[in-house]
């Protein structure tokens, strides 16, 4: 994972983030990601997810208002820069460019 | 939602806020608080709290922990420059302040440094041997029906050292050792008596003694081969080159195989020489000694173990209780029983009997060290309790500090370094204190002199200085607590308005706890010195004044009395197998008619002058008769009165003439004495009896005993000396005066007497000097009041009062919890086992408190006075 090349779950996060718009911080997240991935998703892991991807710059946070849910914390809202938007971008090219690679008959044999 | 009682795990939260960086750490607790309402209502609060707290510990990652910054790391160096500096100035300012903090903790500390010094000093013992880690000792319990409880030896038996190396596996090398080769060595005209051990092949590969010549394979494996210490050697040849040479021990030639280099004072194994043990055990073997190879046997053999790195001790032990089961069916009345024990606990041990070598008991090191430590957080509380009092003098410059923008944590630091500062101050003079009383600690008594010298080593110096740290965190600790919790608004904006004396009952507490203690320790010194008075002027039953006992050191008796008897001064003389009275006993079994009842006896050889000499009563019979020769078997025995009852007779008369049977052997009583002293105090009269002194067991000795009347003593000494070269020009002569002996016996008393006495002095002093401290701030902060009361017509005698109410109410306090203490602890449990007790007086309970309470009233008095007699005017006129 080096460089802006995305993991497969930082593309998640980041998907995720985008589709919550302004209501993605961590623990919805982790809702949203459980809820269309079927899988356990651990807090733990997504928070250091969106700490690593803020460090890359793909994501920048703001502290929105405390709910008495969170014992009078703050949430930190996570939204997605420019950068970030590239890469998933550039990640989803990828993906089609490869798609449209494979001839029809390669998935029929197997 | 949430119901405000239903919180996360308070530690959790708190050590989650401690370790988490600060920018990521609210959100992250609002996540978790989050997941954890959700989970309480999900799984119910238990489950939530334990995920909550697995969570907090996950979170534990490099990206979420906080790094110490650059910056404060910097501030807290430069900050340290202004505690020092204000520090500094403090100590200066409050010199009486400051100097009983430094005197009362270095004497304190000064116990301390002796005691480390000495722990270090015995840890060290062994660790010379390459396989210090690997050499276990055997050693054994003992039990017999005729006595009560069991008796763990250091010593194990000679059957034991075999079985081990005929049948365990998992041992490496066994190696026997037998104590007590003693004898005289001759080469040439030279004749030098040296002392060492019987010791098995295996020794010298076992420890790393080191060789100057020789092999250490073969040198002790060999029939009457001998080894040397380089110290011996040049004594009997000038040099240490004589391996191979002859050597006549005794009346035997032996063979030297090898010459090792002197055991170092750190070896609990001393030596001039070794005897190869196969030598006396040949010789044991041949003479047909029916003892030898016993189970019970055990009173003169170490065997030592040289196990693999990879050992199996569990396995090793249960070989032992094997062996130990085993053997035990050949015993009729007694249980022995083996166990290893590694060679670090040889030194500082369990109370064994028979060690061989400097030891020191382990349970007698951690009381001492108790003493040491309460002494030392004594001195603590000293420096505690003055901070706090003063706390109003520091209060604005903790206020300024906080306001300027110091945390929490810089105010404490600041406090804890200035404690640190003050005990690394009070180091040096306690190294000074130690200096002066280490040599009065090392002649306490004579097995420490033989064990330590007490010379600092560089690892010493360290835990010194590690401990004057350790000191000054626990003594700042409290104030430094105190002064970080300082509201600065409060403090800025009105002085008066700390509470001062909200902490005044901590301050009784410790004042207490001092005062407990000093009068606590000088109780027991009191009543310990009462005992051992009582110990020394007991009356025995026999006559002990002016009896000199000489170790006959293998000479013939004949030839000494013959040269003695010469001496004006000598009015008498007796001969006996050992000095009764100071410790040393022999016992066997006695029995009447009846083969099925035996018991368990003391039993002494003495000659027909003993007992007259002695004035030992006679209740029926006779006395030995001088004409029994000196070949014939005599078994005549004359026994006392608990051994008469035992008999189940009541008439002295009626066991005269009686046969009985001691060790088997067939005896006629001829006598009934009184019941007398024949153990230390600490036993009960037991049962006892005289055999006839004309022949002694084999390798014995025996006393001859003098009674002597002269106003010269030194005189009487020189000359007794020169009659004892005529016979004897080789070994020295061996005196004591029986008084002398008996004070002896009982020095270990007298050693814990002046250590526990020592103590007291110090906590008496520091206590004072705390109390001085107190008494002087509390008159100081209350002289406006007293100069008003006095305006108003108060009296001086009514002031005084007034101010040494209090304390005085302490001190009542502290002695009503001490004197029950020490009383009880002495009577319950020191003294317990002490079969004659000295009576405990009102006297001995009360006059060490009223020193100690007098002490304290000086220093109230003497404050209060000067504060009551000060003129009003002088405080008053400048408000």
């Amino acid at each position: 994972m080096k460089g802006t090349n995305l993991g497969e779950f930082e593309e998640l996060v980041l998907l995720t983030i985008a589709a919550l718009v302004s209501e993605a911080y961590s623990v919805s997240v982790c809702d949203e990601l459980e809820k269309h991935t079927g899988r356990k998703v651990k807090l733990g892991v997504v928070h250091s997810v969106l700490n690593r991807l803020e460090e890359k710059g793909l994501v920048k946070s703001k502290l929105g208002e405390a709910t008495s849910m969170r014992g009078g914390k703050r949430k930190r809202y996570y939204s997605v820069t420019n950068a970030g938007k590239v890469a998933v971008v550039k990640a989803k090219e990828v993906r089609d460019q490869l798609w449209s690679l494979i001839p029809e008959l390669s998935f029929k044999n197997i | 939602m949430t119901t405000p009682n239903i919180q996360p795990p308070k530690w959790a939260t708190k050590f989650l806020a401690w370790y988490c960086k600060p920018e990521l750490l609210e959100d992250l607790q609002g996540d978790l608080n989050e997941f954890f309402y959700r989970h309480v209502k999900e799984k119910g609060i238990r489950k939530a709290r334990l995920i909550y707290m697995i969570d907090v510990i996950k979170f534990l990652r490099l990206y979420t922990i906080r790094k110490p910054s650059f910056v404060n790391i910097l501030i807290q160096w430069i900050m340290l420059g202004s505690y020092f500096k204000t520090s500094g100035r403090n100590i200066l300012r409050n010199k009486l302040f400051s100097s009983i903090n430094i005197i009362g903790l270095a004497i304190s500390m000064s116990v301390g440094l002796v005691l480390i010094a000495f722990v270090v000093e015995l840890k060290s013992f062994d660790k010379f041997h390459k396989n210090y880690n690997r050499i276990y000792r055997v050693k054994s319990t003992y039990e017999s029906i005729s006595n009560n409880g069991i008796d763990e030896y250091a010593s194990t038996s000679v059957l034991a050292g075999k079985k081990i190396s005929e049948s365990i596996s998992g041992v490496e090398k066994v190696a026997i050792l037998r104590s007590n080769f003693n004898a005289d060595l001759h080469v040439g005209e030279k004749t030098i008596p040296l002392e060492g051990f019987w010791a098995s092949e295996e020794f010298l590969n076992i420890f790393s003694f080191q060789l100057l010549g020789g092999n250490a394979e073969t040198a002790l494996g060999e029939l009457n081969s001998i080894v040397l210490t380089s110290s011996a050697a040049k004594k009997l040849y000038g040099r240490d080159d004589v391996v191979g040479s002859q050597v006549l021990v005794d009346t035997t030639n032996y063979t030297i195989t090898a010459v090792v280099k002197d055991p170092p004072l750190n070896s609990h194994l001393r030596f001039d020489m070794l005897g190869s043990f196969i030598t006396i055990d040949t010789k044991r073997q041949n003479d047909n000694d029916k003892n030898w190879m016993k189970w019970d046997y055990i009173w003169q053999n170490y065997v030592y173990l040289l196990v693999p790195e990879k050992r199996n001790l569990e396995s090793i032990s249960k070989s032992f209780a094997e062996i130990s089961d085993e053997q035990n069916k050949t015993l009729e009345n007694e249980t022995i029983n083996i166990y290893p024990q590694p060679l670090s606990e040889v030194v500082i041990s369990a109370d064994l009997s028979n060690n061989i070598g400097p030891n020191f008991s382990k349970s007698l090191l951690v009381v001492l060290g108790g003493l040491a430590l309460i002494v030392v957080i004594s001195a603590c509380f000293n420096y505690t309790n003055l901070s706090i009092a003063r706390a109003l003098r520091r209060a604005r410059e903790v206020g300024i500090r906080k306001v300027v923008g110091a945390s929490k944590g810089q105010v404490f630091s600041q406090f804890i370094v200035e404690a640190i500062i003050i005990s690394l101050l009070s180091l040096i003079f306690a190294f000074f204190i130690f200096l002066l009383i280490r040599p009065s600690f090392i002649s306490l008594d004579s097995s420490i002199q033989e064990m330590v010298t007490l010379e600092p080593a560089p690892i010493i110096y360290l835990l010194f200085v590690a401990m004057a740290v350790g000191v000054g965190i626990l003594a700042g600790l409290f104030p430094a607590l105190f002064f970080s919790k300082m509201n600065t608004i409060k403090v800025l904006k009105n002085l008066s308005s700390i509470q001062l004396f909200k902490h005044i009952n901590f301050r009784k507490v410790l004042i207490v706890f001092q005062y407990t203690l000093s009068i606590g320790f000088i109780v027991a010194v009191s009543i310990g010195y009462r005992q051992y008075q009582y110990s020394i002027a007991f009356d025995l039953g026999l006559t002990t004044e002016n009896i000199l006992n000489i170790d006959l050191q293998n000479n013939k008796p004949e030839l000494v009395i013959k040269e003695l008897t010469e001496l004006p001064e000598v009015k008498n003389i007796s001969k006996s197998l050992y000095v009764t009275a100071v410790g040393t006993s022999w016992s066997g079994y006695f029995r009447g008619d009846d083969p099925q009842d035996s018991t368990n006896f003391y039993y002494n050889y003495v000659d027909e002058h003993f007992i007259s000499m002695h004035e030992i009563k006679l209740l029926a019979g006779k006395n030995f008769s001088s004409k029994i020769s000196e070949d014939s078997d005599d078994a005549s025995i004359i026994i006392n009165q608990k051994l008469l009852k035992w008999m189940n007779l009541e008439n002295p008369e009626d066991a005269v003439g009686k046969e009985v049977f001691m060790n088997g052997k067939k005896c006629t009583v001829i006598g009934v004495m009184q019941d007398f002293h024949h153990n230390k105090l600490n036993n009960p009269i037991s049962y006892f009896a005289f055999r006839y002194f004309n022949k002694l067991p084999s390798h014995w000795s025996g006393v001859v005993n003098l009674k002597v009347q002269t106003p010269d003593v030194m005189g009487m000494m020189d000359k007794i000396n020169a009659a004892w070269k005529k016979v004897d020009p080789i070994h020295p002569l061996k005196a004591t005066f029986y008084d002398e002996k008996i004070k002896k016996a009982y020095a270990e008393m007298t050693g814990m007497i002046k250590i526990i006495g020592f103590l007291a002095f110090l906590s008496i002093s520091i206590a004072s000097m705390g109390l001085l401290g107190m008494v002087v701030f509390t008159t100081e902060t209350r002289i406006r009041e007293i100069s008003v009361r006095k305006v108003f017509g108060a009296t001086e005698r009514s002031l005084i009062m007034l101010m040494s109410k209090g304390f005085i109410l302490l001190l009542t306090i502290s002695s009503l919890i001490a004197i029950p203490a020490a009383y009880f602890l002495f009577d319950q449990m020191i003294f317990a086992r002490i079969a004659y007790r000295a009576p405990l007086g009102f006297i001995d309970l009360f006059s060490g408190t009223f020193i100690v309470l007098s002490i304290a009233l000086l220093a109230i008095s003497s404050q209060t006075l000067k504060v009551a007699r000060v003129n009003p005017s002088t405080t008053l006129r400048n408000e």
